[in-house]
């Protein structure tokens, strides 16, 4: 069976490159598209009030309101598949500090890396469907970092005291 | 000065002047870590009180004059006034990034540092990819602080400056050294006996170490509570908030009602504020949280007494949290909270100089015992 510490950092260092590899395909291919259509609309949104068309400029800055849900998601989800690969090779690096069974702690290693996968992955799929099913992956997802992180502080405390 | 241990300290400089020798990859990554983050830090301080909030006002005054030109029907001022935003938010964006890659860049370097002994390279190998590190980390945040001033002059592209070019190019070898070190961890990571390496950074058990281990997790914990917390309750309003605003700025210029115009303005700019404290409380918790992780690692390589290991430790964990939490108090207190927050910052970026100190300390001191007993040879 894997070890804790070992599924942490590997897990942690596929996450970055995961991460970095989306970060990277998304600026190179959309970002810069998405940016320009996001200042555009809003632009075109004003300028078509300012022509008196009130229906044209409802509907661009109901354009910028869609791209701009689109943006902040595809960021976030490059911004928190790194930050929590980092987390979870640091975690990995000081795992056996964790003063908490073996069987307890890979519970912990597993639930850490799921919910690090999945809460991006939720925010992903955001940007395909605004129904509740990637919300709710998200939830989930974010549901067990807060749980694992919770087990692991504690595992941390529990060895500082002891000592 | 005396130590709480001092045999004990003098046995583990002994075992360490190897993997901390001078103008060694760890040392390297560790002090350039250390002082990418600092001076990171110190720009986001200067950048917050001296150009954040005066270029907010700019962004917002020109919202406010492209609705107005809107109302009066003047659809060229409109884009002129959109094109002025886009300058104000070029130079926002440029600095926040620098603050940002700083900061990023030197959380990097100082887990580098950390995995140094299980990198199987050759010593000189790690030298020169820490130096190509180290120069790339300090090469992009100058070029993207750069990008605002610099703009297209002299470029030899039509849309990417010189000041673009010099940031791409640390990027990259920023790039090169980590797959290189990633390179050199898989190489380990095929050896058999690539878990028994011991490391004396990772044995430390001191109570300065072990505080900010489990402080800075829970405030890794804090930060993402709260995250979890505003994209529950926050984020769907906040968005639906924005479209709403401008939806009425948009009909209400189209209809030439100032009035309307005039009120979705001032509740977009409290709804900008609203969201902007509550990200960077977000933020802020887990990178100090992180931060405090990374500089646990390091307790055994500060040459201070227990005693200021540990308050210093206190003082880090202290303004971590207090910073974050006087961001989010901003909107109800104004700036007597922000005042608070600085301080909680400066309170984090002193004790992070100690810290740092401390390590050079540590420095001349196996660097001092190692010209002494090669002198005895």
């Amino acid at each position: 069976m894997l070890g804790a510490r070992k599924l942490l950092i590997l897990g942690g260092i596929t996450l970055a490159l995961l991460g970095m590899g989306y970060g990277m395909w998304y600026a190179v291919f959309q970002e810069h598209q998405e940016l320009g259509n996001i200042g555009g609309t809003l632009a075109a949104g004003f300028t078509a009030a300012a022509e008196r068309n009130p229906v044209a400029a409802q509907s661009a800055l109901k354009q910028y309101s869609e791209l701009k849900y689109l943006y902040d998601r595809h960021v976030d989800v490059h911004g928190h598949w790194i930050g929590l690969a980092m987390l979870l090779i640091l975690l990995g690096i000081a795992y056996d500090r964790v003063e908490l069974s073996e069987r307890v702690k890979i519970f912990l290693a597993t639930g850490l890396l799921a919910g690090s996968l999945l809460f991006p992955l939720g925010v992903l799929f955001q940007t395909f469907s605004h129904d509740s099913g990637p919300r709710g992956l998200a939830v989930m997802g974010s549901a067990l970092v807060i749980v694992s992180l919770g087990g692991m502080t504690l595992g941390f405390v529990r060895e500082r005291r002891r000592s | 000065m005396s130590f709480s241990h001092p045999e004990a300290h003098a046995q583990a400089a002994a075992a360490n002047a190897t993997a901390f020798a001078p103008i060694g990859a760890r040392r390297l990554l560790a002090l350039g870590g250390i002082g990418l983050i600092l001076v990171g830090m110190l720009v986001g301080d200067i950048f917050a009180v001296f150009v954040l909030h005066q270029n907010a006002a700019k962004v917002g005054a020109s919202l406010t004059a492209a609705a107005h030109a809107a109302v009066a029907g003047d659809s060229k001022a409109v884009l002129a006034s959109f094109q002025a935003t886009g300058g104000f938010l070029e130079n926002r964006g440029t600095k926040v990034d620098t603050h940002v890659h700083m900061i990023a860049f030197g959380y990097l370097a100082l887990m580098l540092a950390i995995l140094q002994p299980w990198v199987a390279l050759s010593e000189d190998t790690k030298k020169k990819l820490a130096w190509i590190f180290l120069l790339g980390a300090g090469l992009l945040p100058v070029g993207v602080f750069m990008i605002h001033y610099i703009g297209l002059a002299y470029s030899p592209l039509e849309s990417i400056g010189w000041a673009s070019i010099g940031a791409d190019f640390g990027g990259l070898l920023v790039m090169v050294a980590t797959v290189g070190y990633l390179g050199g961890l898989g190489k380990r990571a095929q050896e058999k006996e690539n878990l028994q390496l011991r490391d004396g950074l990772l044995e430390d058990r001191s109570t300065a170490g072990r505080t900010l281990l489990a402080g800075g997790l829970a405030l890794v914990l804090l930060g993402f509570v709260h995250g979890v917390y505003y994209a529950g309750v926050d984020l769907y309003k906040h968005e639906a908030l924005d479209f709403s605003l401008l939806s009425q700025m948009g009909a209400g210029a189209a209809a030439n009602n100032v009035g309307m115009v005039d009120t979705a303005l001032s509740q977009y700019a409290q709804l900008g504020g609203d969201k902007a404290v509550k990200i960077a409380a977000h933020a802020h918790a887990i990178e100090f949280g992180l931060l405090a992780i990374l500089l646990a690692f390091f307790q055994p390589y500060v040459r201070l007494q227990e005693a200021w290991k540990r308050r210093w430790a206190w003082v880090l964990l202290c303004g971590s949290l207090l910073l974050p939490v006087c961001v989010l108090l901003e909107l109800n207190f104004g700036l007597l909270a922000g005042g608070m927050a600085d301080a909680g910052g400066l309170l984090v970026i002193i004790a992070l100089l100690a810290m740092w100190i401390g390590i050079v300390r540590y420095t001349g001191e196996i660097d001092v015992a190692a010209q002494s007993s090669e002198g005895t040879r």
